[in-house]
């Protein structure tokens, strides 16, 4: 069977989000409104009941194929934030470890009428998959699959910039770390190309920053001084420990000399630049201490923003999706 | 139909001082609905005992229609200060469904329980679907069911009544 394009299977007739699978084929202007969006929920912190009636009355399911504590939460949250009723379904239990299969499992979510599947799978595709097989009044959010996408997370990363900078034009971006297997540096370069910032630097050991990436329109850098000089955003990512037993690096300590983030390497960038980490943090492996609790840490603003982000890309998918609905209901009844 | 904002405006004020004087309303939060609701409240602000600045309301979150329109792009800020307790007179420009109002008053309790809510609007089209009835009231309209008031603002407020299609 044929792939859709994602920008197709994304957008509904009227070119609003109704599924957000991948920052892939999206523009600018939609992004830009996930962030206004999100900006908008971001001051909802200051009301004494923390939540909007948007999705009240609609079910969503956190469909967790792959743990994620973190992710799953600010989900959940960004869910109930929006009165939306929540099953997390933990998949260690649930009927495809008996052997069910995705589209059995989708099917048997389907039949109780959920309005909205927040997918996390270790596959690339998954959540695609999902999206072109689920009914059509069915929301498919990608909570990160496989090495492939991440799209939240790279939405609330470019509203944390936001925030700090004011803007993307003229900055200068470096994304640190092991890029080859990481769904977020993916999402992140395509959010930071198509919102126009000047420069995307990824830096790393050339064993997991390949050549490839310079045909996505970042800069490759080997060199950690070389790849965080003048930048106005650092962006760490995790060193998956696991990975540390192949061949790809020679041990932990050995990355942190040359790629570690700290006090030092980061004089390098520009006095007023901001440190990101997606998180979990590997403290002393890709970052001190000193840094991630530093006054240019931006890390927990990101856990912040990334409720409201959430937010965002849940109402606006749901609002698509529904008018997609109607439209289509709309056109039978004309037929 | 041409329509006389400034007394309509002046209407507003003068009940609007009376009516505060009446129920004994002192230091309340004047709060307009974005967009229209502001500019007006703007403008009738002097005419209420308090030394609160204006808060505004954006009910883009609280639409009954969410479902069937889809979202407003442009989402204004809401800015209430401390509710609880207070009495809140709350503007906007025009009073049609009373929809928008239902909505203003769910944001309202979501930040607190005030101690009253009082509504002011420029423009009553009568054409409630809701319960809902303005305290103070600029004009009494009657339009042709294509038509709609305009307000163009802020500085210099202008209002039209316009045609739909």
């Amino acid at each position: 069977m044929m792939r859709s394009e994602p920008r197709a299977l994304q957008l509904n007739d009227d070119g609003q989000l109704k599924h957000f699978l991948t920052l892939d084929g999206l523009d600018k202007t939609i992004l830009t409104e996930i962030l206004d969006r999100a900006d908008s929920f971001l001051t909802m912190g200051e009301q004494s009941v923390k939540k909007v009636p948007l999705l009240r009355g609609r079910t969503v399911v956190n469909l967790f194929f792959e743990n994620s504590t973190r992710t799953r939460t600010t989900f959940e949250l960004a869910a109930k934030r929006l009165s939306a009723d929540v099953i997390n379904l933990n998949i260690e239990t649930s009927a495809t470890s008996k052997g069910e299969s995705l589209l059995d499992t989708l099917q048997n979510l389907e039949a109780m009428q959920s309005d909205m599947f927040v997918v996390r799978h270790s596959d690339s595709g998954a959540a695609h998959f999902i999206a072109e097989h689920c009914t059509p009044n069915v929301a498919i959010i990608n909570a990160g699959d496989g090495r492939h996408a991440h799209p939240t997370q790279a939405m609330l990363d470019m509203l944390t910039i936001r925030r700090h900078k004011g803007q993307f034009t003229g900055l200068k971006v470096a994304i640190v770390g092991d890029i080859l297997h990481s769904r977020v540096a993916r999402s992140q370069l395509q959010a930071l190309t198509t919102l126009g910032v000047e420069e995307v630097r990824l830096v790393g050991p050339k064993t997991l920053v390949p050549s490839f990436f310079a045909e996505m329109g970042a800069q490759i850098c080997h060199d950690l001084e070389a790849g965080i000089q003048d930048v106005d955003v650092v962006i760490m990512l995790r060193l998956q420990k696991e990975r540390m037993k192949g061949a790809l690096l020679p041990s932990e300590s050995e990355f942190y000399r040359l790629y570690g983030l700290t006090e030092e390497s980061l004089s390098w960038a520009k006095p007023d630049a901001i440190v990101m980490h997606p998180g979990p943090i590997n403290r002393g492996v890709e970052i001190s201490s000193e840094v991630a609790d530093g006054e240019r840490s931006v890390i927990l603003n990101q856990v912040t923003n990334g409720i409201a982000v959430r937010m965002a890309v849940m109402s606006m998918a749901m609002s698509g999706q529904l008018q997609q609905v109607d439209t289509a209901q709309a056109g039978e009844g004309e037929a | 139909m041409k329509l006389e904002l400034e007394s309509s405006l002046a209407r507003m004020r003068t009940q609007l001082a009376s009516y505060c004087q009446e129920k004994s309303i002192s230091d309340a939060i004047v709060v307009g609905i974005h967009t229209g609701g502001v500019w007006v409240a703007e403008q009738i602000m002097s005419a209420v005992p308090t030394k609160e600045p204006l808060a505004t309301l954006d009910i883009t979150f609280y639409r009954d229609d969410f479902t069937r329109a889809g979202l407003n792009p442009k989402v204004n800020q809401t800015s209430l200060p401390a509710i609880e307790d207070r009495h809140v007179i709350l503007v906007d420009d025009v009073l049609m469904s009373g929809r928008t109002i239902r909505a203003a008053m769910n944001e309202i309790f979501d930040f607190g329980r005030p101690a009253s809510i009082s509504l002011a609007i420029l423009y009553d089209l009568g054409q409630h679907e809701l319960p809902i009835a303005a305290d103070i009231v600029g004009e009494n309209l009657t339009l042709n069911p294509e038509q709609r008031v305009k307000l163009i603002g802020p500085q210099p407020l202008a209002v039209s009544v316009i045609e739909t299609d």
